[in-house]
Formats: structure tokens, C-alpha cells, sequence
């Protein structure tokens, strides 16, 4: 039986932009939390937005932004590139799995767009600004995407009023609660110190 | 004789299991080159959250096969180099570094198969949802062939004596069968280097026994080095051949025998919190008062979800001044009855006769408002941070006093004053979750004597913690139980019980 | 785990490869949005209908499960009915609300194909578990493994969430913070919980580590993620429900492509 010592070689890490395995698993971990949310909103969201569809048909689209703040929480703690998206697509997936309402191919597709739009932000910031201000350019940029592809695949028999208000809606609720909530979310996650290895946690916490 | 709670009775041995079966234990034949030796030269490192270098100056040299035991007072950075022995410490932009470093005359990073590292947490170390799986985990990362796999991982597995099927779920193991689930993954390694980061703190005594007994059987078939740290030394005490002491921000500040060292330092290492054999913390005196009756059950059943009965036929009375244990194996309800006795849980039949300290209100606690609950019986849970609320230790303080309605005068009044008499004073600023394990155990019994309550129920409040803590605490509860409050103890600690309990409820396992 | 486990049995359905069932689901959505008619929808549904037997669901869970799908279903379609795109007879104005000819036909469309797309997807995922759908993500699909397997790590630890949400409830109370504002309370215990998740994914990233994971993306896989002919004759019946589909619906001239007109 051959003895054999059995080691691995690991890179030494140079670029910045490498993903270590702290990243993957937080970022998993901020996904699948909000898939449970998303959970929770999608049992509740149907009373509350009614009323506003009723008067304003389109405006329901003012909650929307619950289904979009993955994405851009994940890119504002684990700031590299793609963090956006994958944690948006991880949220979709799992949420999926949970039995969302559009069926598993077309949540994790939805949630690919979605985590696109806010990625893209990011990314036209060359990932080194994480302030408020891109935070919530980065929720409206998913708000916008996702409501072409609602509109698109969902309300292709609606006509243009509905989806003026409705695009208007989503950005608004993009760039409030999934820009301004994720920004606040990530603020008060790094004064507890559990984000130390992430530098959006070091920004918080001065040199003790 | 036995200075810590968790000593196992004399003469417990370590069957080597694989032995007995016949067949080679692990490492005898097929395994790693034997264990790896480890080399430090003027190292040190540095958080990049903080200022002060956790190690600094560090030279130290480890033999092949030496067992060796790590102590140290917290903070003095023992973690961090088991960390950088594992080659899991972070790169560059996670703090700097300084001297070398080397396994095997090799970087941590570039030899990551040799080190095999086991953590504090139980539940944070089981990566897959079957047993099989998550042993088989490290095999598949060293990218060995599917057969080889399995053979190892039945090996580790029997190595560790954990006896259940491949395909059990790992939700469903215990916390020391999860804390040998991770040494089984580690060991399909076959490292040469094990290194074991407090194992045992977040253990019940019988899991303690049973992850000390599974390193045991482990090192009695293998030659790899062993470098364990623990706060309770009396656990590995006869498994080690040399003990290393490390100061805060420093280097090495004992070095040799157990003995030898336990003699020089012993003193100097229990003041700092560890539990030495034969410097046990001393018991705190009482002038045992009885009060009046505070609260009584009669025929209470307990059960966590309805329908399902965890204990039933539970009497008992708990008097001002006294102090009620209640003891007893893990799932006979220990926890349950702590809290359907504070009145957070329903009880599945029999009553809680509260009318001792209802003042006005009906006789059951679970009928109580929130409001109205906290200055009567408070109840302090057994991970403090579930308790949390707020953003700072004073906003934590504050919540309480805000829930009862204090004016602002008194609620500083009486916010100062915990601060003070728990040694929080200088923290009031700072995050609850930044604390350190004594300082969290410390603000959650602080917030719950915010409102003042009659009663305190604490679940396990000396688990896990070090032995200057566990004095303090024992200290300040004594004082309490003088002062006319009652207290109700969930705990596993048996030394807690000897020095506090002026009565005992053991829940024995229903046959 | 409750909400995350899968079913398991020992119906066919249950030992397939998820990246198959996933496929299939792709088929079938990527076909029937394309179109928002009632023809190609019913078709569809009347197909998935009686392939659901062969599931291995008992009717309660079943429609325990597809229960957000059909509520969805029923909202997105009264969406439409009320606001959709108005042709032919006007029954109903009122302010923006306008149910025409036009809309209902629409509506009943648009409840069809939330179905029709909505429900396989439900009964398919539900029989997936999840070391087995990153095992099939990571050798069949060929994603790269530190990101399937840091994820699936990342799933673990919701089974451990639930057990401490009821903790913290009880915690509140204690506090005295449980007699007003319940949504306060209710964010405040979310946030809770998600500090101490982001502490474990933490710890549990160490523990890989330590395990040699996240070096390269080279590694072997103790299971096998097998991609045969049960899977291949998954993904023709998706593909078969898709075609039949559509051609029913373009034969009867009831095709109505969402991007034209």
C-alpha cells in the first residue's frame, strides 16, 4: 500500500479581487437569509400591496424592492466583483426551493437580472466606492431591471400607463429599501464586529 | 481533590477500540509520515483591527509526536497561532506578520493537508448533512480517489468511535458527537499536525469525556503531533508531555514538563481564569437567610411544543434566600422547566403558583405582561446573546429600565451601579457583541437586574466559562441570594451546585 | 428544517439528477412564456397534470406546497383582468380599471400559464435535496466548486436559524420587550439573527478551509453525480409538454408572441 503524504498548494493571494472562502460562505450565508425573508414577504406582500394596485395600478411595485436588497447587501459587505449578483442568484435559488411563486426556473432567472442591474452599478464604480450614494444608485439600478423583466415576461398584456408607473415604482423601491435599507443594514452589522474580516467591516471599527 | 467540575473519575481508560477489533488504528500502516515538527522565529502577528500585536517575538521549536498543551490567559493569542499553524490566519490584507513560521520546514499555506484543525463550536464546523459526507469532505479536497475516500472514512470514523450510520443526518448529533464528527474529518486527512482549539469548551461533561477519551484512542494508534489548548487543564492533563505558556502580546512564558510548569505557574495561570488542578476557586461565604415562599408548582408538566411532555409530576417551592439546582442528563427537560418556571413557556399541566411575588397580579407568570414579568423574575438564558437588543452595553442597561417606565434619574442611577459592581464600566461604550465570552455572561445577568426581580432563573450559567469568571459570578450570586433574592439554577456544574444549591432537583432520564 | 427539507420516497422521480429537474422546468417556463394564450397554458397544465401522479406527493402536500403559486396564480391574473390591455366590449371603467373582452381573455391566459409554469417547478424542487443539486451543479454542469459548495455550507446553516429565532422570541419577552410593536421586534430579532449567522458562516469558513477546501477548484467527489438515461428521459418530457404545446396553440392560430403586438 503506497504511503503517500497528501498536500495542497495553495496560490498566494496577490490580486484583491480573488474570492476567499469567507467571502463565498457570508455571501451564502446574506443569500439564503434573505430567501427566508423573501419567504416571509411573499406569504404577506399579497394584502398590502392590493390597496395600491387598486388605486394606482402599477404602484404596487413601491414593495417591490424587498425581492432586491440581496444583491446589493451582498455587494456592499463583500465588495468584489460579482458579490452583487451571486448573492442575489443565491437568494432566487434558494428561494426557489422554498416554492416561490415563479416557479423555480424563472425566480432564479429573475433574481440573475435582478442581481445584474445592481452589479453593473457597481461595477461603473470600479468596485472601490461603497458609499451611500452608489448604495442606492445600485437599488435602483436592480429596481429598473427588474421591471423590464417583469413587464416583459409577466405584463406583456398591460398597457403603457401600467408599466410607466410600474418601472417608476420599482426604482423608487429599488433605490429606498434595497439601496438606503442594505447601506443601513451593512452600518449597523459592522459596529458588532462580525463582519472583522470583511474590509466594510474594518471601515466601521478604528484601529482598538 | 477534583478541582474542576469536569473531572472524569480516576481510572478512566482509553480503550483503543480499533484494536480491540483487530484491525490496524489509524496511521499505523498507510497513513501520514509521521507527525510534523514545527519551527517559530521571532513570529508575531497582528489583527488589522487592532493596534497590539496578539503574538510578538515568538521562538518556539516542536518535536515530531510531542503532545503538547497551550495555556495561556485570553488575549494572549494562542488561537491566532493555532490559526497560522492551520494555515487559516488570513492573507495580507487581514493583519501583518512578522518572523517565520514552518511545518515540516514548509510555509502553513503551502502544506495544507499536514495540519489538521479542530474548532471551539460544535455547530460551526459541520460542513455537509450527512455524516459520511461531511467526513469525507477534506479527502475530496485533497482530490484522493473515491475508494480511498471511503476507506478513510470509515477508519476516522471508528478511530473517534462514533458508531452511527453514513447517511445520518448531522443536525440530529449531540455536541460532542459533532465535536468527534469534525476530529473524524480532520483525522481522513491523516495530518501529522493536530491541533485542537479548546475542543471541550461548549461541551457537557459527558461530551467532554467522550471527545478527550476519542483523542485518546486517536493518539494511542498514532504518532502526529498533538497541540491542544483548553482552559481546563485537568482534561488533558495525562494525554500531554509538555505544556507551553504564552503571555499577552508577547512570547513564550513557561515552557517544559506539567508538572514542572503547574508548579512554577500554576498560582499565576489560575488568577488569570484557568482551571488548574489543585488551585480550585474558592467558595464564596453565605449567612444562609429563608425568606417567604416565592414560587411553587404543583404537579407541573413541561413540554416545548404542545402535545409533547418532557417531565411531569415536577412539585417544588423556591423560598427568598435560597437557591434551587436543577441537575440532570441533556433532554430530560432541565431547560424547559427553567422556562416555564420564569414564565415564558406554558406549562403542559400541573400550575406555577407565583403568588409570592404576583403583588396584584393573577398567580401564573405566563399570564403576566412583559412589562410586568421583568421585576419580578428574571430570567438569564444560556447564550447570552440571545438577550441582545441594543447597540451599545449602557443602551442594554437602558432597555430595561425604559420597559418598566424609570424616570431618567433613577434608571442612571441604577445603571451606574450594575456597570460598577460588574466590571462594565469601562466597556459601557462598546458593542455587546464585541465582548469576550465572561464579559457577555457578565452584561446579560446585569441587564436582567436592571428591574430588580424577586427571582432569577439563570440556564447554565457557568457553562463554558473561565475559572476567574466562574468565581465572580458564583461570588455575585451568593451576594444576591443573601440580599432576600431566589434563585433557580439550570446547570451541569456540579461544583456550582456543592457551593450555591440549597436545594437540588435532579431530573433523572425516564427509563 | 421543516421548510427546507425535501420529501423523500421511493418513487423514480426522487432518485433523478436535480440538474435534470432543473432542465426540465427550463423547457417547459422558456416555452410557455414566450406566448400569453390560453391554448398553449392549457395544454401544458392538462400534461403536467398527469405526469403529477407519477410524483410521489400525497394530494395534501401537494397542495400545501403549490399553495403561493396558485394564491400568485389568482393575483396576477385579477392584475390583468382589471388593468390588461382593453379590445373588444367594455364591461367595467372606472378610473385606470378597464375589463374589457380583451383582458379577460388575457387574465385567464396569464392563470393558466403562472400554473402551468409555476406548479412542475414546485413538485419537481420539492424532491431535491440539496447536497445532491450542488453535487450535479459542480460535476455536471461543471460550476465551479468553491462557489456550489460555499453556498450548499451557507444553506446548512438556515437549519440551525430556526432553532434560535424561537430562542430570541423568548428572550424578548423576558426582557419586557414583548407587549408593543411587533414589527420592531421582529426586525430587531431578524438582525439578531442575522449577526450570529454571519459569526457562524464566519467560523464554518475556517473550518473549510482548515480542510483544505478553496485552494483550487481541482478536487474529487466522493458521490456521484450521474447524468443517464433517467435523466435524459426527464428532460424529453419536458421537452415533449413544450412542443406539444406550442404547436397546439399555433395550429389553432391562438399563438400570441409576447414580444409582437
Amino acid at each position: 500500500m503506497q504511503n503517500t503524504l497528501i498536500t495542497t498548494k495553495a496560490p498566494f493571494q496577490r490580486i484583491n479581487y480573488r474570492w476567499r472562502v469567507v467571502d463565498i460562505v457570508v455571501a451564502s450565508v446574506l443569500g439564503v437569509a434573505a430567501a427566508l425573508i423573501f419567504f416571509g414577504w411573499n406569504q404577506l406582500y399579497a394584502p398590502v400591496t392590493a390597496p395600491f394596485e387598486a388605486l394606482l395600478p402599477g404602484s404596487q411595485a413601491l414593495f417591490y424592492g424587498v425581492w432586491l436588497f440581496a444583491g446589493v447587501l451582498g455587494g456592499l459587505v463583500i465588495r468584489k466583483p460579482g458579490a452583487a449578483l451571486y448573492t442575489e442568484v443565491v437568494a432566487a435559488t434558494v428561494s426557489a426551493l422554498l416554492g416561490a411563486k415563479w416557479g423555480g426556473f424563472f425566480t432564479i432567472e429573475a433574481g440573475l437580472v435582478q442581481g445584474l442591474g445592481a452589479e453593473l452599478v457597481f461595477l461603473v464604480f470600479l468596485y472601490s466606492s461603497w458609499k451611500l450614494g452608489v448604495a442606492i444608485l445600485a437599488g435602483a439600478g436592480a429596481g429598473l431591471a427588474m421591471a423590464i423583466n417583469d413587464l416583459v415576461l409577466w405584463y406583456p398584456g398591460a398597457d403603457t400607463a401600467f408599466q410607466a408607473i410600474y418601472t417608476v415604482s420599482a426604482i423608487i423601491s429599488g433605490a429606498v429599501i434595497a439601496g438606503l435599507g442594505s447601506w443601513l443594514i451593512v452600518r449597523a452589522l459592522a459596529k458588532t464586529g462580525v463582519l472583522s474580516r470583511f474590509a466594510s467591516g474594518r471601515d466601521q471599527t478604528a484601529r482598538a | 481533590m477534583t478541582a474542576s467540575p469536569l473531572t472524569p473519575p480516576e481510572g478512566t481508560a482509553a480503550p483503543t477500540r480499533a484494536a480491540a477489533f483487530g484491525r490496524a488504528p489509524v496511521g499505523a500502516s498507510g497513513g501520514s509520515a509521521g507527525g510534523a515538527s514545527v519551527e517559530l522565529t521571532g513570529w508575531g502577528w497582528r489583527h488589522a483591527t487592532r493596534s497590539a500585536w496578539a503574538l510578538r517575538g515568538l521562538d518556539l521549536r516542536i518535536e515530531p509526536g510531542e503532545r503538547v498543551l497551550l495555556l495561556g490567559a485570553s488575549g494572549a493569542g494562542k488561537s491566532t497561532l493555532m490559526h497560522a499553524l492551520a494555515g487559516v490566519l488570513g492573507g495580507p490584507d487581514e493583519g501583518d506578520s512578522e518572523g517565520r513560521l514552518l511545518i515540516d520546514g514548509v510555509e502553513p499555506e503551502g502544506a495544507r493537508g499536514r495540519a489538521g484543525l479542530v474548532l471551539q463550536d460544535p455547530d460551526s464546523q459541520v460542513v455537509l448533512a450527512r455524516v459520511g459526507d461531511d467526513v469525507a469532505f477534506g479527502c475530496e479536497n485533497l482530490g484522493l480517489p473515491r475508494d480511498e475516500i471511503w476507506r478513510r472514512v470509515a477508519d476516522a470514523l471508528d478511530a473517534v468511535g462514533l458508531d452511527v450510520p453514513l447517511r445520518h443526518p448531522t443536525s440530529e448529533l449531540s455536541g460532542g458527537q459533532k465535536q468527534r464528527l469534525a476530529l473524524a474529518g480532520v483525522l481522513a486527512m491523516r495530518p501529522g499536525l493536530l491541533l485542537l482549539d479548546e475542543p471541550t469548551a461548549n461541551l457537557d461533561p459527558e461530551g467532554v469525556i467522550e471527545v478527550r477519551d476519542a483523542v485518546a484512542r486517536v493518539l494511542a494508534g498514532s504518532d502526529a503531533t498533538l497541540i491542544v489548548i483548553e482552559h481546563r487543564v485537568d482534561v488533558w492533563w495525562k494525554l500531554v508531555d509538555r505544556v507551553i505558556v504564552l503571555s499577552p502580546g508577547g512570547g513564550v512564558l513557561a515552557d517544559g514538563r506539567p508538572d514542572e510548569v503547574l508548579a512554577r505557574e500554576g498560582t499565576a495561570l489560575a488568577a488569570s481564569g484557568i482551571w488548574v488542578p489543585g488551585h480550585a476557586p474558592e467558595a464564596p461565604t453565605r449567612t444562609r437567610v429563608s425568606g417567604r415562599e416565592l414560587v411553587r408548582t404543583e404537579g407541573l408538566a413541561v413540554g416545548r411544543r404542545p402535545g409533547v411532555v418532557l417531565r411531569s409530576g415536577i412539585d417544588l417551592r423556591i423560598d427568598a434566600g435560597r437557591c434551587l439546582a436543577i441537575t440532570g442528563p441533556n433532554g430530560t427537560g432541565k431547560s424547559t422547566t427553567g422556562l416555564t418556571l420564569a414564565g415564558l413557556i406554558r406549562p403542559a399541566a400541573g400550575t406555577v403558583d407565583a403568588s409570592g411575588i404576583a403583588d396584584g397580579l393573577g398567580a401564573a407568570p405566563l399570564s403576566w405582561k412583559s412589562r410586568e414579568l421583568v421585576t419580578r423574575i428574571g430570567m438569564v438564558f444560556q447564550d447570552p446573546e440571545h438577550q441582545f437588543v441594543a447597540g451599545t452595553v449602557r443602551d442594554e442597561l437602558a432597555v430595561g429600565a425604559h420597559a418598566i417606565g424609570l424616570d431618567a434619574v433613577e434608571s442612571a442611577r441604577r445603571i451606574d451601579a450594575l456597570l460598577e459592581r460588574l466590571r462594565l464600566g469601562s466597556l459601557a461604550n462598546a458593542n455587546p457583541f464585541t465582548l469576550s465570552g465572561g464579559e457577555k455572561r457578565r452584561l446579560s445577568v446585569a441587564t436582567v437586574l436592571v428591574t430588580r426581580p424577586r427571582l432569577l432563573v439563570l440556564d447554565e450559567p457557568t457553562f463554558g466559562q473561565d475559572a476567574r469568571t466562574w468565581r465572580e459570578l458564583v461570588a455575585f450570586l451568593a451576594e444576591l441570594l443573601d440580599a432576600g433574592s431566589g434563585v433557580v439554577a439550570v446547570t451541569h456544574d456540579t461544583r456550582l451546585v456543592e457551593v450555591l444549591a440549597d436545594d437540588e432537583l435532579l431530573l433523572e432520564p425516564r427509563s | 428544517m421543516s421548510v427546507l427539507t425535501p420529501e423523500a420516497g421511493p418513487q423514480a422521480i426522487y432518485r433523478v439528477n436535480p440538474v435534470a429537474k432543473l432542465g426540465a422546468t427550463a423547457i417547459i417556463s422558456i416555452a410557455l412564456v414566450l406566448s400569453i394564450d390560453w391554448v398553449s397554458a392549457a395544454v401544458a397544465l392538462a400534461f403536467e397534470s398527469l405526469l403529477f401522479l407519477f410524483a410521489g406527493l400525497s394530494l395534501r402536500r401537494f397542495a400545501l406546497r403549490t399553495l403561493p403559486v396558485t394564491i400568485a396564480a389568482f393575483f396576477s391574473a385579477v392584475t390583468i383582468l382589471l388593468y390588461g390591455r382593453p379590445s373588444g366590449q367594455s364591461y367595467l371603467q372606472f378610473l385606470l380599471i378597464n375589463v374589457s373582452d380583451g383582458s379577460i381573455e388575457l387574465a385567464i391566459a396569464t392563470l393558466l400559464r403562472v400554473l402551468a409554469i409555476g406548479l412542475p417547478a414546485v413538485v419537481l424542487f420539492v424532491t431535491v435535496d440539496p447536497t445532491d443539486l450542488a453535487d450535479g451543479l459542480a460535476q455536471v454542469l461543471r460550476l465551479p466548486s468553491r462557489f456550489v459548495l460555499g453556498a450548499l455550507g451557507g444553506l446548512r446553516l438556515v437549519g440551525l436559524f430556526i432553532d434560535d429565532w424561537k430562542s430570541l422570541e423568548l428572550a424578548r419577552r423576558a426582557r419586557g420587550m414583548a407587549d408593543r410593536g411587533r414589527l420592531r421586534r421582529f426586525a430587531g430579532q431578524a438582525f439578531a439573527l442575522l449577526v450570529l449567522s454571519i459569526r457562524r458562516g464566519s467560523k464554518l469558513a475556517t473550518a473549510m478551509e482548515a480542510r483544505g477546501f478553496g485552494a483550487s477548484n481541482r478536487r474529487s467527489w466522493a458521490r456521484e453525480s450521474r447524468f443517464g438515461a433517467a435523466e435524459v428521459a426527464l428532460l424529453a418530457i419536458g421537452a415533449l409538454v413544450a412542443v406539444v404545446s406550442v404547436t397546439v396553440s399555433v395550429a389553432t392560430g391562438n399563438w400570441n408572441f409576447i414580444a409582437g403586438g
